[in-house]
């Protein structure tokens, strides 16, 4: 699926060179959301649906203007709806674009198993390569956003591509191109970053949210997909946005700790056998 | 819109009332959103729900359905009484300072002078202007002027000017040529004592007509003067009044006004302020009233007709604004000429009848631009008859349809429930949803003789025999033959769409139409076609209108849209030659002509809507015109497609400058006058005589008789009054505290069939009901579009959390909403984006339908949805001048179901 100007940067459970690393040099994209001026018009979502051809579902009514729950395995683009009411009163629509966050660091990519069934590009994508997915769904409890969602009858793993087929060809996503307003951007990291902090300056100077901020979370080595938010203190808000989300620590003590050590003892397993052999001799057969 | 969608980003101030365009309006909804990115705009968003509008405001007012006037009207009083008004505007751009004749009553008591209570209609011969020139104080203080009498109390009862006398901003001497210091002998009068009667008082039976030297008071003192009346109108809109008919507490409406209104602090002319507005406020039964007020809110501010300002109708669905244009009313011909009426004997007497005559202050100028009304009538009557239509024959006048009475949507159902309409071609609408009362109009087609729907699916109006509720014997008995033609989608036929900003935009084919659809234009030429040839071989009674229609298209059963654009567009039926004087080559028989400007009444140029003259000239078709290039930056385009009139972005921009022709704001230059050239140029099409020095003192609002904006309405222009009044919708929670003994709108009727039954509060109807459409789906159609059923799958009605509270009632459960017409299931949504208000001390509850649904969709058929439609709640009775109904603001009950 990912062809022309995108390069791989990390692989799941793969030893060994990354292909064609360093082959090209590539700027980080990333996604800009401002939350502040989403309508909630939900024309991402209909973009993403019909970009990845996904099949319709069935919803039914939940009380809300939400279109489902959660983000589904065809469903990869969901704005949630949250009303908050402030301390004096008054009253918050809340409207948040839920997708996969493209961490830099990404919970989905340690914690899979499978060599080759993620992948994270030099651009920051991180896709998910579903001809290699074995269905453990560690990615499920890898992620500390609740993105990767699995499909019972395929037996594999979906979530958003941020368009990697789209963007390998120059294009920005299905979602942004969509959306009607602008809340919607993208670009390089930098840019987007860049963007992103002048428009929670110009919040916290202009329109009253002395708490304004730009959410791109330090703990998983930032995302690449950002928010400006009205208030950058309390992202809980926003239809569970976690404040300081963090890989569990199984898949990171897996990945920083438990291989290398496991890799060590049995490299060190090797020696030991020899000498092993050398000193006892073959085993013989019982007498 | 005056203005026009890019524009608002120009804006420093949003009010968004009566309309919710995040969510109806999503892709113009960026330009609000640019305004605040790179201007810092503020936005008031003021709507009976916390709507995604309002999620995106600087300062939501949760207001009660139905009292928008109010709400305006407490806003005029605090602009007045803070002096937050354009001084220099208001006297020289508006009829502020003209002089309302004697005997002209305002409605302390609810009624106007002139009511007639047994036939619910206004004399409306006192609405009108006093005649005699000028009769400001200050030139004749030496005598004692009563205007003057106040001395320095007058500080108080007129509005601080920003400069010297008007017209000219910087100069406190008159200037010469414009005969300020003239007073005719009417003035002088006027002033001394302001006793005399109208001199132009009408001999008994000639209906009243303006007067030509409209008597004025540039000081907008005389206590008769429009400013002064308008200023006693709403000092009853205090505060406390506010809050006891909209609910919006006394703080909360003070915050807004002083927000709104802070673009005019101390009359600094920089800042501009929008009103942004849709169905919100034109259904009711004052919707005409209500719009006319935010209209004159801005006159007062200074806002129309400048880049960023103006009152912008967001028109609802693609076309709406074509339709409009093109006579979708039955009281106008194209263009907004008025029908004819059976008293109009001959042409001269009905083109005497709709053209108005200039009525200003001899020292000013009027364009009156409506004054060219016959070349607008007679091109008509060409492009309908072509060479039957002759002078020796009236233009076929005669041929014309006149109009007896009203024909307006709610009566054309209500006539076939009455028995009086026997068949009907529905094109574009699915009437029996578009309600109101629903069920009355299914009940109407079960009478008519025969249907004809042309749809892009089977709709509820096509199949209204299965409407719930229809029992199968019942079924048996109607005997109505339904015609359903499967017609082409907007992508599979080329044509125009005119937006709310009044581009024609063309756009082409995509696909063919699927299997056996055909498109609107084959259907309605074939059936006319067929018509034709009944009418020669049989003969009828009046055959010649149709006989006679000019009908020139290259395959008549197939009129291409493109022919029947430049038909709309006119053409030159002898050579002719430049009307303006500016030299330009003439126009030969049979070239499309260039503009209005070159219509003829002597029957030597057709043109079906004089507004779209221009859009389809010699030099191509305008409309598919792609430009991108913006020099001003202001988001003018001049090349991307055609704006009518005369592809001008901004309305009224010679209001854009200060009298002496520089602009308000040098940042935001529209037009402006040229002394070297002795013109008005600028970056978009002046809407202006472009010779007309300052000077002159023309009015820039040339469309009015009197050249200038109108505060004061004056005659017929409406039907319940000069000034806005808050009157009460037909159903309403509370009696009108401003005059409880008249608490509805005096000139509005009931329908009287058995199906028409309004509710009261004594009756237990209690709770505030609006309808309004979500931005998942469109209308009608989209329940047959899986994409949007997944997006919204069900219908639902939004209630307050403490009204669910109050009932024992979650979210997800079923509700029985129930007017005095019929009821309503579907499931409850919960919500705290409406609470429950305090309306003239008593605590009241609103609650919201989406009117999406219905028995007719993927989930309707799979039987996965309630099959009711929202409009069986709604009630029939309309506005009096637009005559819409009234589907915001009427009262229900809930049970659980």
């Amino acid at each position: 699926m990912p062809s022309g100007t995108l390069q791989i940067k990390a692989i799941s459970a793969h030893s060994g060179p990354i292909p064609g690393q360093g082959v090209q040099r590539e700027e980080d994209v990333c996604k800009y959301i401002d939350v502040t001026t989403c309508i909630g018009c939900k024309a991402c979502e209909v973009a993403c649906v019909e970009w990845n051809d996904m099949p319709f579902q069935q919803t039914t009514f939940d009380n809300t203007y939400q279109t489902m729950p959660a983000t589904a395995w065809n469903y990869w683009n969901l704005i949630k709806f949250n009303e908050h009411q402030r301390d004096d009163g008054s009253l918050m629509w809340l409207m948040r674009k839920d997708q996969c966050m493209h961490c830099e660091d990404p919970g989905c990519l340690r914690a899979c198993p499978a060599d080759g069934a993620i992948v994270q590009y030099t651009n920051g994508i991180v896709d998910f390569q579903q001809e290699n997915c074995i269905g453990c769904q560690y990615c499920v409890s890898g992620c500390p956003f609740d993105i990767p969602k699995f499909n019972s009858s395929t037996k594999k793993v979906y979530k958003c591509t941020l368009c990697s087929d789209r963007v390998g060809q120059g294009l920005e996503p299905a979602c942004i191109k969509a959306c009607p307003t602008g809340c919607l951007k993208f670009g390089t990291k930098t840019d987007m970053r860049a963007l992103a902090d002048a428009r929670a300056q110009q919040l916290r100077e202009h329109s009253g949210f002395a708490n304004a901020g730009v959410y791109d979370p330090p703990s998983v080595g930032g995302t690449h997909v950002i928010y400006v938010l009205h208030d950058a203190t309390k992202p809980e808000q926003y239809g569970g946005l976690p404040a300081n989300p963090v890989i569990p620590p199984t898949y990171t003590i897996w990945k920083r700790a438990a291989k290398p050590i496991g890799l060590l003892l049995a490299l060190l397993a090797a020696p030991v056998a020899f000498f092993h052999y050398v000193m006892e001799g073959p085993k013989e057969p019982a007498p | 819109m005056t203005n026009g969608w890019i524009d608002i980003k120009n804006t420093d101030m949003m009010l968004i009332m009566g309309g919710n365009p995040a969510e109806n309006h999503p892709c113009g909804f960026k330009w609000p959103i640019e305004a605040k990115l790179h201007r810092n705009a503020k936005m008031i968003v003021v709507d009976p729900r916390f709507t995604r509008t309002a999620a995106n405001a600087d300062l939501f007012l949760q207001i009660r359905a139905g009292s928008d006037i109010a709400f305006l009207g407490g806003l005029i009083n605090y602009a007045i009484a803070q002096n937050r008004i354009a001084h220099d505007y208001l006297v020289n751009y508006t009829n502020a300072s003209f002089i309302v004749q004697e005997g002209f009553k305002l409605p302390e008591d609810g009624l106007y002078s002139g009511f007639d209570p047994s036939t619910q209609i206004y004399n409306k011969s006192t609405w009108n202007y006093e005649a005699g020139g000028r009769v400001s104080a200050a030139p004749v203080a030496a005598a004692g002027d009563t205007a003057k009498g106040g001395g320095g109390t007058s500080q108080a009862d007129a509005p601080a000017p920003s400069g010297g006398a008007p017209p000219s901003a910087k100069s406190s001497q008159p200037r010469t040529g414009l005969g300020y210091a003239a007073q005719g002998p009417g003035g002088a009068k006027a002033g001394a004592g302001g006793s005399h009667p109208g001199g132009q008082a009408a001999a008994a039976g000639a209906p009243p007509s303006l007067p030509p030297n409209v008597a004025y008071d540039p000081s907008l003192q005389h206590p008769r003067c429009v400013f002064q009346l308008l200023k006693q109108q709403y000092s009853r809109y205090t505060p406390e009044m506010v809050e006891r008919i909209t609910g919006i507490p006394k703080d909360q409406f003070l915050k807004a006004a002083d927000l709104f209104t802070s673009v005019r602090i101390n009359g600094d002319m920089k800042k501009v302020s929008t009103i942004i507005y849709a169905v919100g406020w034109t259904q009711h039964t004052f919707g005409t009233q209500i719009i006319r007020t935010a209209a004159m809110l801005q006159l007062l501010l200074g806002n129309v007709g400048r880049a960023g300002g103006g009152v912008n109708a967001l028109r609802g669905h693609s076309n709406i604004q074509g339709a409009t244009d093109l006579a979708g009313v039955f009281d106008i011909l194209p263009g907004y000429l008025k029908m004819p009426n059976p008293d109009d004997g001959d042409f001269a007497t009905y083109v005497k009848r709709i053209t108005p005559t200039a009525s200003n202050p001899a020292e000013w100028q009027s364009y009156n631009y409506w004054s060219n009304t016959s070349k607008f009538a007679v091109s008509f009557l060409k492009a309908m008859y072509g060479d039957a239509a002759k002078k020796e024959n009236d233009w076929a006048f005669s041929y014309l349809p006149k109009i007896d009475r009203n024909y307006a949507w709610a009566q054309i159902w209500d006539d076939m429930y009455a028995g009086r309409i026997k068949g009907l071609l529905a094109f574009g609408m699915n009437g029996v949803q578009i309600g109101p009362n629903s069920r009355k109009n299914i009940d109407a087609l079960k009478k008519a003789d025969w249907l004809v729907v042309g749809e892009i699916y089977p709709d509820e109006t096509s199949e209204f025999w299965r409407a719930p509720g229809t029992s199968a014997d019942e079924m048996k008995k109607i005997q109505t033959t339904v015609y359903r033609l499967p017609c082409a989608g907007f992508a599979e036929k080329d044509g125009t769409f005119v937006n709310s900003a009044r581009w024609l935009q063309w756009k082409n084919v995509a696909v063919p139409p699927p299997g056996d659809a055909r498109l609107d234009q084959d259907i309605l030429a074939q059936i006319f076609l067929k018509v034709r040839e009944l009418y020669q071989k049989e003969g009828g009674k009046f055959p010649d209108p149709i006989l006679n229609v000019r009908w020139p298209y290259t395959q008549p059963d197939h009129p291409a849209l493109a022919e029947v654009a430049r038909e709309i567009n006119g053409q030159a039926l002898a050579e002719i030659t430049d009307p303006t004087g500016q030299g330009a080559p003439s126009i030969k028989a049979g070239q499309q002509i260039p503009g209005f400007a070159w219509l003829k009444d002597d029957g030597t140029t057709l043109c079906g809507n004089w507004l779209y003259s221009g859009s389809w000239t010699e030099a191509g078709n305008q409309m598919a015109r792609r430009g991108t290039d913006d020099p001003s930056g202001l988001g003018i385009y001049p090349n991307w497609a055609w704006s009518w009139p005369a592809n001008r972005r901004v309305m009224y921009n010679r209001a854009s400058c200060d009298p002496s022709g520089k602009p308000w704001d040098a940042t935001r230059r529209q037009i402006w006058w040229n002394e070297g050239s002795g013109k008005w140029v600028g970056n978009d099409v002046p809407d202006f005589k472009v010779d007309s020095k300052p000077s002159d003192h023309m009015g820039p609002f040339i469309m009015n008789p009197e050249g200038v904006g109108r505060l004061f309405a004056p005659l017929s222009a409406f039907a319940e009054g000069p000034f806005p009044e808050h009157y009460e919708p037909i159903e309403s929670p509370i009696t009108n505290p401003l005059h409880p003994a008249q608490s509805n709108n005096p000139v509005v009727r009931k329908m009287k069939s058995p199906l028409d039954k309004y509710g009261e509060p004594a009756g237990g109807f209690n709770i505030v009901c609006t309808t309004y459409r979500l931005t998942e789906h469109y209308h009608y159609w989209t329940k047959n579009n899986p994409m949007n059923v997944q997006l919204v799958p069900e219908p639902f009605v939004e209630i307050p959390v403490e009204l669910a509270d109050d009932m024992g009632l979650k979210g997800g459960e079923r509700i029985k909403v129930t007017s005095a017409r019929a009821s309503y299931v579907a499931k409850a949504m919960v919500t705290r984006r409406i609470k429950p208000m305090m309306i003239d001390g008593k605590k009241t509850y609103q609650i919201g339908i989406p009117i999406h649904w219905g028995y007719r969709g993927i989930a309707e058929d799979a039987g996965r949805t309630s099959l009711d439609s929202a409009n069986l709640l709604s009630p029939t009775v309309i506005d009096p001048n637009a005559y819409t109904p009234e589907f915001k603001g009427f009262l229900v009950k809930l049970e659980k179901a």
